[in-house]
């Protein structure tokens, strides 16, 4: 298992290094110039000192390294100096946005906890709605219930998420009446703060909406997934023995079936983490969360190169880290899988 | 086979296997409705501005706002233009969009795929750079591509070619990977079959080998990832509009419109309905279209 680990993981390394110096190169071919939106009377000599002290006067490798060791270097340094006392404070310069002036990081950090909350929670509901759809589906394939599932199913996977959101809010927030119980806020107020029960319902009642749209998402995928990998081992030689031997219906579906279907299904449901924070951008703008996917939208409108490479950059590590989460996982769960 | 030969004895001529798969085909009602409608749409948006003559970015202020008439069937915006026109025009953008890119990704994944199954010398380092655009975040990199190149693109070719241009490109190729991986697949699987040691024994160079024998057999498994690349295509294209980076706002694609009456849900909320049904019911349709070509293509399946 040890070495299977390593392996994976000797493979993730250069993968990611990749990607970042495909996000930078990207990002570097940029023909547009981060003095351009500045007022027009600056004089050419003092454009050219922004110019440098935004580091635009080195050339492209130079500027390639520094970023990356200020992303895997400096950054994760300073965060650790700030909560350990015995290391000292790096002093090579952080990661400053162009757009705010601020670190990047500190901007992404403040951010992310509202996109966990929205993204995180309506993963969860969605998984627990599909695993059940997927099972039931499955155990009574071409049922009634199982062409709903399917039809519901093709329905979250052909309604974008942009389109069931506008739709959420049309239904719930113009057309219901403002006193109804169902109606639901389409504007996601981040400066609440939970101190009552009060303030507990109303955040409840505003993450009601976009975890709804997240979640349809969800749970048409999963649910298909878990459907599929069930009916493939209902029919197996063991159900067969397991039933012979006389084991009571439930004990044959939840313990036998159940837990070898949930093998893909498990893999899966990680693989689709970082493809949720893609999703959740759209989402995002449409309920006006401001987390990172909101932000990333309007550093890219500010032309804020360094916000933008960071964020995609932490999109691609998502995306890399879970990958790799799956496959140990696999791994783990099925032995087969590792003497590849 | 056998069947086969038995059959053309007993009444018909020799039937085209394409045939076969038509018949399959017509028994999945939801695969003949989906083809049934994605024709009509297509019919819709590429002839239907020759019957309803109204120009869409005609401006009647006098009209402003109006539901459902005889006049405007689908009403007006905000500025008097007649939604019907509207929609027919950006549909036309959202689905030449859609087929085109969908050709490329096509054009992109199977070249790799076949090259990547064919040739064992670059097999791995295909398959790497495949796996390296699936670790990719893709919706972020669509919207710095689209912020990066939208300038000198529309400088080069025009504000609306440019940005064609742009999308095109990348959604094409920011989605060729699955067809990549399932054409190579299937073409390792071919190359092992008689067929291809019989047509090498008699000397067949690899270029005429990959058109003439492996191409047509691993048609079936293109045929229906270009269904669900054209769903995947419309539904990117509309988000790029959405998140006001797709097409200039003078130029409406069903995702355009649909981000424009956003400001007005309030007091107008059919103007939203009208291009959020228009995506979702093309995607749908796409999709159970993919769905019925998927088991009319497979022959475990046909043959019952």
């Amino acid at each position: 298992m040890l070495t299977y680990t390593l392996r994976r993981l000797m493979t993730a390394i250069p993968t990611l290094i990749l990607i970042s110096l495909i996000i930078f190169l990207l990002l570097d071919l940029a023909p547009g110039d981060p003095t351009a939106q500045l007022p027009l009377t600056i004089p050419p000599e003092v454009r050219e000192q922004i110019r440098q002290s935004l580091g635009l006067g080195e050339p492209v490798h130079i500027r390639y390294f520094l970023w990356l060791k200020q992303m895997i270097w400096t950054e994760p340094m300073f965060y650790l100096s700030e909560s350990a006392s015995w290391i000292n404070t790096p002093d090579a310069p952080r990661l400053i946005s162009w757009q705010t002036r601020a670190p990047v990081l500190d901007t992404i950090f403040e951010r992310l906890p509202q996109t966990m909350m929205v993204v995180g929670l309506a993963y969860i509901v969605g998984v627990l709605i599909a695993l059940p759809i997927g099972i039931i589906s499955a155990y009574k394939q071409y049922s009634v219930f199982d062409q709903a599932g399917t039809f519901v199913s093709m329905i979250g996977f052909s309604i974008p998420p942009f389109f069931s959101g506008v739709l959420m809010i049309i239904l719930f927030t113009v057309m219901m009446p403002n006193d109804s119980f169902w109606w639901f806020p389409s504007i996601y107020d981040t400066t609440l703060v939970i101190d009552s029960w009060e303030n507990f319902g109303k955040q409840v009642r505003q993450m009601v909406l976009p975890v709804m749209v997240l979640a349809l998402q969800t749970t048409a995928q999963i649910s298909r997934f878990m459907r599929a990998s069930m009916l493939d081992n209902l029919n197996q030689d063991y159900v067969r023995t397991a039933r012979a031997k006389g084991m009571t219906e439930s004990v044959v579906v939840m313990r036998h079936v159940l837990r070898n279907s949930m093998i893909p299904v498990v893999t899966v449901i990680a693989l689709g983490i970082p493809a949720i924070f893609g999703g959740a951008i759209i989402t995002e703008q449409i309920f006006k969360v401001n987390g990172i996917g909101q932000l990333l939208i309007v550093s890219i409108q500010a032309s804020d190169v360094p916000m933008v490479q960071t964020l995609t950059f932490i999109f691609a590590v998502l995306i890399v880290f879970f990958n790799l989460i799956a496959d140990i996982l696999y791994g783990i769960l099925d032995p087969r899988i590792r003497y590849d | 086979m056998t069947d086969h030969s038995i059959d053309t004895r007993d009444d018909a001529p020799a039937r085209n296997q394409w045939w076969d798969v038509w018949d399959q085909f017509k028994t999945h009602k939801g695969a003949v409705m989906g083809a049934a409608f994605f024709i009509f749409i297509i019919l819709a948006v590429y002839i239907g501005p020759y019957i309803w003559t109204i120009d869409p970015t005609y401006i009647d202020v006098r009209a402003r706002n109006q539901g459902p008439t005889w006049t405007h069937p689908f009403g007006t915006d905000q500025l008097g233009r007649d939604m019907l026109a509207r929609m027919m025009a950006g549909g036309q953008t959202s689905i030449s969009v859609g087929l085109t890119a969908m050709g490329l990704a096509l054009f992109l994944g199977t070249l790799v795929g076949v090259l990547a199954g064919y040739f064992k010398r670059i097999d791995g380092l295909l398959m790497r750079t495949t796996d390296l655009f699936l670790a990719l975040p893709l919706l972020p990199l669509l919207l710095v591509m689209v912020m990066l190149f939208r300038q000198p693109l529309s400088a080069s070719f025009g504000p609306e070619t440019g940005i064609f241009i742009l999308i095109v490109t990348a959604i094409g190729i920011t989605s060729w990977m699955p067809t990549a991986r399932i054409v190579r697949g299937d073409v390792l699987a071919l190359k092992e079959r008689e067929f291809v040691l019989a047509a090498r024994s008699i000397g067949t160079r690899p270029g005429k080998m990959i058109l003439r024998h492996v191409l047509p057999n691993v048609m079936s498994p293109i045929m229906v990832s270009a269904t669900l690349g054209i769903a995947t295509a419309i539904i990117t294209e509309s988000a790029l509009s959405f998140l006001g980076l797709g097409f200039p706002p003078d130029f409406p694609t069903w995702g355009r419109l649909l981000f424009d009456a956003t400001d007005f849900m309030q007091q107008h909320p059919e103007r939203v309905m009208w291009p959020g049904l228009a995506i979702s019911l093309t995607v749908l349709s796409v999709n159970y279209m993919g769905d019925g070509l998927r088991d009319a293509l497979d022959p475990r399946i046909r043959g019952l």
